[in-house]
């Protein structure tokens, strides 16, 4: 079963108020009003889609209510989903050997798990991988993510605890040109956007990137906790500055949060979502479909 | 949105109203379109928004307006103190049994920061005299048992561990352990759930049910978004929760959760995460958050902790110059100095109302810049440190050579300087006006 099946079962498990809402609020609204605008805000705001955003949706939709004449409320609505789907880049993640994945975040939203899930896809796919254990910050990460390259069957570069993490991301991408690698993912410490010393580390990880394996590709991905509020917006736009990000990976998809902040961060930042993470297994990553996560919020 | 922001749109919607005694319904109704524009934006659900802003436009319509304020003022006025009777009153008790081992059960979402949590807490209650075990529970992810080890081992406290087998097996034996080793409370840190697990909800009922807990805490992380209701609806229905600890405050979220969780549960929010360090946890002071929320920075935090940290007298003398504006480079300084008493710069700064991380860019020092600014401070003239303003490009260049840094590190101080002095002169206008006990708001 996919990914947004099991979402949408979990909706219906859950008796998601907003899926409900929704649907009656669309089938007691005879006619489109201000009133069905303003209550369509409140679901897409309680879907932390923000309430700039959310007035960006709905003041496009209200020109598509004009233009293409929409008058039954089933219309309204496939009209809303299709101007959510239009705010994400179409952009998927393409590996070209050699590349490194630079896996970034604040802390505890599933980074290291992510890394584990990315691995084993890649692995699956035939793909030579090596994971860089540089949060040395974090008591016993590096032990996690050992646990996640064992899971996944791939290496782990890995030295001790307060150790510099460039030196290790140096040694990973030594390990990965010797034993031609196609992938090298780096795992790096949860870190407030807002840390400053932190965020300059993080730039040091890209830079040692880009000076000791210039022929790799660099991707940064950023790992965003579906349940996060505005703040993820901050998030983006400052680790964007730091490392270039070409993606954000939502992460805990399976509980009730929607995650629609990642509608105002692509809108705003023009930042593609790559991958939906849905559980705490190793399969439980999905290539993100903007469609299904258009459905899930109406 | 901004506290500057909000209060400006407020100005606008009030003009009309200046000298008019009273708050009518409509000038109220308007003002209110702000504030919960505010509060959304801050991550409060919006169910408990439009609660929060019809009760208050309740209370708000027909006050007189007071003689200090602005109708704007007194309507932010109103809300806060709104928002501070919401999540208060201020309780930090926890709840210890008088005969046995107390026990308190850690629960919460993946991520949400318990097991450091755990330490903080263990090194909070060993310091007030507890002799705490910290018991690890999550034997479902990767290395948590090792992870919590590592944190017992840093703050000194002992670690019960089991292994993976059940964790109500682990929790009744830590029970046990603790009563043979002269423990007097157990603190558990359970595994990251989703709420609607419904398997593991169980599970974390059939521990309380072997160990009953003292207290139930759960942890939640401040930049939760609108589903935090679910979230502490569900916990509180199944676990019955005694309190709240909110985390990763030291960030720039607005932590709207937190007016929605206590609007859900009605349990009091007992501490916050400030840091990754494990002394980062303090008490929560609904007044502070109130203020937060509302993005004006956590003014009465940042002079409470400035007044702790530095020397009293010096602190008397400082304020004295910043008000006549006599504060001079030496000053600065000195003042350095001082703040990086109080923690981290980053901390400090992220209190001052209008400073966001982004706009910090200016004022903000690591050690290594310190040592620059020393130097380059010891390179002036005693006239140019009293008076910054006289020096020009050849005398740049020359405190650049005589303090081996750049012009561009002399300029880059100077500006540093000036907003440092600003920075000063306001929060010292503040304070001089929470003395006179009459309500204040920053950027007024
Ligand atoms: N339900 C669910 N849980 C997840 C998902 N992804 C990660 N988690 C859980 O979230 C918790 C934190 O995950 P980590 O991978 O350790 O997060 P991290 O970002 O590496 O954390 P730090 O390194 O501490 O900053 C773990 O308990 C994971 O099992 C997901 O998609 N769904
Ligand atoms: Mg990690």
């Amino acid at each position: 079963m996919g990914f947004f099946e099991r979402l949408k079962q979990s909706l219906v498990k859950t008796r998601n108020q907003l899926a409900e809402k929704i649907e009656g609020i669309i089938k007691l609204s005879a006619k489109i009003d201000e009133d069905t605008l303003e209550e369509l805000e409140e679901v897409l705001i309680s879907a932390d889609i923000g309430v700039s955003a959310s007035e960006k949706l709905l003041s496009n939709l209200k020109e598509k209510v004009k233009t293409e004449k929409i008058r039954l409320p089933e219309e309204l609505k496939e009209a809303l989903k299709e101007e959510i789907i239009k705010v994400f880049p179409a952009e998927k993640l393409e590996i070209v050997p050699p590349t490194i994945i630079l896996v970034v975040g604040v802390n505890g939203v599933g980074k290291t798990t992510t890394i584990g899930k990315l691995a084993y896809k890649f692995k699956v796919q035939g793909k030579k991988v090596i994971l860089a254990a540089s949060d040395t910050f974090r008591a016993a990460a590096a032990e996690q993510l050992s646990i996640w390259g064992q899971r996944a069957g791939v290496d782990v570069v890995k030295h001790q605890e307060g150790s510099d993490p460039a030196a290790v991301l140096f040694d990973a991408i030594q390990a990965g040109k010797a034993r031609r690698a196609d992938i090298i993912i780096c795992d790096t410490a949860g870190r407030l956007h807002t840390k400053k010393n932190l965020m300059e580390e993080l730039k040091k990880l890209y830079r040692v990137s880009e000076k000791e394996y210039p022929e790799a590709r660099i991707v940064s991905l950023l790992v965003l906790d579906a349940t996060t509020g505005q703040n993820a917006i901050a998030q983006a736009k400052i680790f964007k500055e730091a490392v270039n990000l070409s993606g954000i990976v939502l992460t805990k998809l399976d509980g009730t949060a929607k995650g629609g902040v990642a509608v105002a961060i692509a809108s705003e930042l023009n930042l593609p979502v790559l991958f939906a993470g849905v559980g705490e297994g190793i399969d439980d990553l999905e290539e993100f479909d903007p469609k299904a996560f258009a459905d899930a919020i109406l | 949105m901004a506290f500057e922001a909000l209060t400006q749109k407020l100005e606008v919607v009030f003009k009309r109203l200046r000298g008019k005694g009273k708050l009518s319904e409509a000038d109220v109704k308007q003002a209110m379109r702000e504030i919960r524009l505010a509060l959304l934006e801050a991550d409060v659900n919006y169910k408990v928004v439009k609660d929060f802003v019809q009760k208050v436009t309740e209370r708000a319509v027909g006050q007189e307006v007071m003689e200090s304020l602005t109708p704007a003022q007194q309507v932010i006025k109103i809300v806060h103190d709104e928002l501070i009777q919401l999540m208060g009153p201020k309780d930090t008790k926890l709840n210890f049994s008088q005969s046995k081992v107390s026990v308190f059960m850690m629960v919460g979402l993946q991520g949400s920061g318990k097991t450091t949590t755990c330490g903080k807490l263990g090194l909070y209650l060993s310091k007030v005299g507890k002799r705490p075990l910290l018991v690890a529970a999550d034997i479902y992810r990767p290395a948590a048992i090792k992870q919590l080890q590592v944190v017992g081992e840093k703050v000194g406290l002992p670690v019960f561990t089991a292994g993976e087998q059940d964790p109500v097996a682990i929790s009744k034996a830590a029970l046990e352990h603790a009563h043979r080793h002269g423990n007097d409370v157990v603190i558990i840190d359970t595994a990251g759930r989703l709420h609607i697990d419904d398997e593991l909800m169980e599970e974390l009922e059939r521990i309380k049910e072997a160990v009953t807990p003292n207290e139930i805490l759960l942890v939640v992380d401040s930049m939760t978004g609108q589903d935090a209701v679910n979230v502490a609806e569900t916990f509180h229905s199944r676990l019955h929760l005694t309190g709240l600890i909110l985390t990763k405050l030291d960030g720039d979220a607005r932590g709207g959760a937190a007016l929605s969780i206590k609007a859900v549960t009605g349990c009091p929010i007992k501490f916050i995460g400030v840091g990754e360090k494990l002394t980062d946890l303090e008490p929560f002071y609904p007044d502070r958050m109130a203020s937060r929320i509302l993005g004006m920075g956590d003014v009465l935090s940042l002079i409470e902790k400035a007044t702790s940290a530095i020397d009293q007298e010096k602190a008397r003398q400082l304020e004295e110059k910043i008000r006549k504006e006599e504060f001079t480079l030496e000053d600065f300084l000195e003042q350095i100095k001082q703040v990086r008493k109080m923690g981290s710069l980053d901390q400090i700064m992220s209190m001052i109302p209008g400073f966001s991380p982004q706009k910090l860019q200016g004022v903000e020092f690591n050690e290594k810049e310190l040592v620059h600014i020393e130097a380059i401070i010891n390179s002036m003239t005693k006239e140019e440190r009293r008076n910054p303003s006289i020096i020009n490009g050849s005398r740049r260049r020359r405190i650049a050579m005589g303090s081996g840094t750049s012009v561009q590190d002399v300029n880059r101080l100077l500006k540093q300087f000036e907003q440092t002095r600003k920075l000063m002169k306001q929060l010292s206008d503040l304070e001089k006006g929470r003395k006179k006990g009459r309500f204040r708001l920053p950027f007024f």
